[in-house]
């Protein structure tokens, strides 16, 4: 009874999205059921015409589903009886290009969004929004005049100030060339950890996604192909994620020492522990590392007369093969965490590598993601 | 200097022109939204019933609109049980009969501009809390301005410059539908050549310098607002 009740709860605060959407005039169709975190952000993750932004406009009610069910904490946005237009939905929605009014002024944009909200905005939250998207010099500047990143900042800004209880980005990045991403990314993690707001964020970039997500949906051909904690769906190996870009793993950890002769820092995640090159952060912070597969190789015993700072025990799970036939893709246990060693078939065989086998792992390099 | 006739022709034409334009605002609005947004097979047939006064001789347009409007007409019938009487040779005959030679010239730039637009401002302002009246008021008015503009200028100038479908619908009576192109017409009749420069030469003035505010403006404003 007890275990029910809690479900039910769970299931309520949860996020339920469900859509079946086929368009007229091409072959897609969006088939998704989907229960996601109401915390946090979670990506939508997939190449061009995989469905991202199409499931992020039906939940936004921008696009219509024949189909479709949509709870947002108990709250129901679309059923097979009603919809919610979209203007009575409360979410902040951050499109692709710049979408700012160009008849008004940054500052008027923000009002617009102010004046509609329908909720009184505490001064605090205002100034903390202009703060954190940095747009304080700015907000007199008509909207035609801003740069490309200034604008999508002020556009984040304003989906902010109409208090969402979810915000929806469509590849806010994607617009933008390379060092206006650099330039916005970082006001990204300033909000996520700012702001309690859940985020859904569509992209194609694994950098963003592995910078920003806690939780991944990848979407393949209008269908989720797979979805769970950034550490988990970037950890597997059969995963059409993988195709197209470099295997490695995501672990979060925070920073428990710092080794001032040697500019170094210790970072635990859930127990292990890894050293990297002292970034400038501070004890305490939270940050990810990413491991390159082709960065692990494995011994059986433990060496000291090695260049190899981080060297940890691990325990074989799985092996698979890689694309290249010469290759195989190793995957590694540690206490808490997953790692995986791209190595050859001769090594694999050489070490006699079989799942259960316990052994060294060597981290060349470990890159610090945010 | 003007006659009190030539003076009153002008102050009929421009009672007509304005009455006419602001009619033409109020309907050609929601034509040219339908227009510029519906994805419906009726879109090809009404644009280009829209369009036909582009392209009709005044004389036909006027033809149908004075049956339309008699007394066995289903204007007329109309106009008749609400106890209006019938509209030809009547002032607020000659205000519908301009409000249909007019329509085009409204219609086509607020369709363009709303065109222009796009769907996207619309959508941005949908997830910013604003329902359909909002959205128009405060998104489509404002960025479709220059547009809303040229449509009021050339819905003005173009009826201040008809003259077959007047004389077809409207007569030539004073104060009621004798307006400034008729009255010059009259002049010339009468071969009072004075009097009909004077009308004409006003006509000429008021004219271009209509057109050229109007095209000195569209320079300086893209349809999408002031540079």
């Amino acid at each position: 009874m007890t275990i029910k009740n809690t479900r039910m709860k769970n299931a309520k605060q949860g996020l339920q999205a469900k859509f079946h959407l086929q368009h007229s005039k091409s072959r897609f169709a969006l088939n998704v059921d989907l229960t996601l975190p109401d915390s946090g952000v979670t990506a939508i993750f997939g190449e061009s015409g995989s469905g991202k932004t199409t499931l992020l406009r039906c939940i936004a009610g921008l696009e219509k589903a024949q189909q479709g069910h949509f709870v947002m904490k108990g709250e129901t946005w679309q059923s097979d009886t009603s919809f919610l237009p979209t203007h009575k939905r409360s979410l902040g929605y951050v499109f692709q290009e710049s979408s700012l009014f160009p008849h008004l002024t940054a500052k008027g944009n923000l009002d617009y969004a102010i004046k509609r909200s329908g909720i009184p905005l505490p001064a605090h939250l205002y100034d903390q929004v202009i703060n954190l998207m940095g747009i304080e010099s700015i907000l007199a500047n008509n909207s035609q005049q801003l740069s490309g990143g200034e604008k999508q900042r002020v556009a984040i800004a304003r989906a902010l100030l109409i208090q969402p209880t979810l915000l929806l980005m469509d590849e806010p990045l994607a617009s933008l060339d390379n060092a206006r991403k650099h330039e916005i990314l970082p006001y990204l993690e300033k909000l996520k950890s700012t702001l309690k707001t859940p985020i859904l964020y569509v992209s194609h970039s694994v950098e963003e996604v592995m910078r920003l997500a806690d939780h991944v949906v990848l979407m393949h051909n209008g269908q989720v192909a797979t979805q769970g904690s950034v550490a988990d769906v970037f950890s597997q190996l059969k995963s059409p994620l993988l195709m197209n870009h470099d295997t490695s793993v995501i672990w979060q950890g925070k920073i428990v020492e710092q080794d001032d002769k040697w500019h170094l820092s210790k970072v635990s995640c859930s127990g292990t522990e890894l050293w990297l090159r002292n970034n400038g952060d501070a004890l305490g912070q939270t940050i990810r590392v990413r491991i390159l597969a082709t960065d692990v190789s494995l011994t059986l015993t433990h060496h000291d007369d090695s260049s190899i700072v981080n060297k940890l025990p691990v325990t074989v799970l799985d092996i698979v093969p890689d694309q290249d036939p010469a290759m195989a893709l190793i995957k590694l246990k540690t206490e808490q965490n997953t790692l995986i060693a791209r190595l050859t078939y001769r090594s694999v065989d050489h070490l006699a590598l079989t799942a259960g086998k316990t052994l060294w792992a060597q981290i060349k390099s470990v890159a610090l993601v945010r | 200097m003007l006659s009190p006739s030539d003076l009153e022709a002008i102050w009929l034409t421009f009672r007509v022109a304005t009455t006419v334009t602001v009619i033409l605002l109020l309907i050609g609005t929601p034509i040219a939204w339908w227009l510029a947004r519906t994805r419906s097979r009726l879109k090809g047939p009404i644009s280009a019933i829209v369009a036909l006064p582009l392209v009709l001789p005044p004389t036909v347009l006027g033809f149908y609109l004075l049956i339309a409007m008699g007394p066995n007409g289903f204007i007329g019938q109309l106009t008749q049980e609400l106890g209006l009487g019938t509209l030809p040779f009547t002032f607020w005959g000659l205000i519908v009969a301009s409000v249909f030679y007019s329509l085009p010239f409204v219609v086509q730039p607020i369709q363009n501009a709303i065109e222009a637009i796009g769907e996207r401002p619309l959508e941005v302002a949908a997830t910013l809390r604003a329902g359909s009246w909002d959205r128009f008021f405060t998104v489509v008015l404002p960025l479709a301005k220059p547009g809303f503009i040229t449509a009021a200028i050339l819905g003005f100038t173009h009826t201040v410059g008809e003259f077959g479908v007047v004389l077809m619908i409207g007569g030539n009576i004073p104060g009621q539908t004798r307006v400034v192109s008729v009255q010059i017409y009259d002049h010339v009749e009468a071969l009072e050549y004075d009097q009909a420069h004077k009308l004409a030469a006003i006509m000429i003035i008021f004219s271009f310098l209509v057109l050229l505010s109007l095209y000195s403006f569209q320079r300086k404003n893209t349809l999408w607002g002031a540079k």
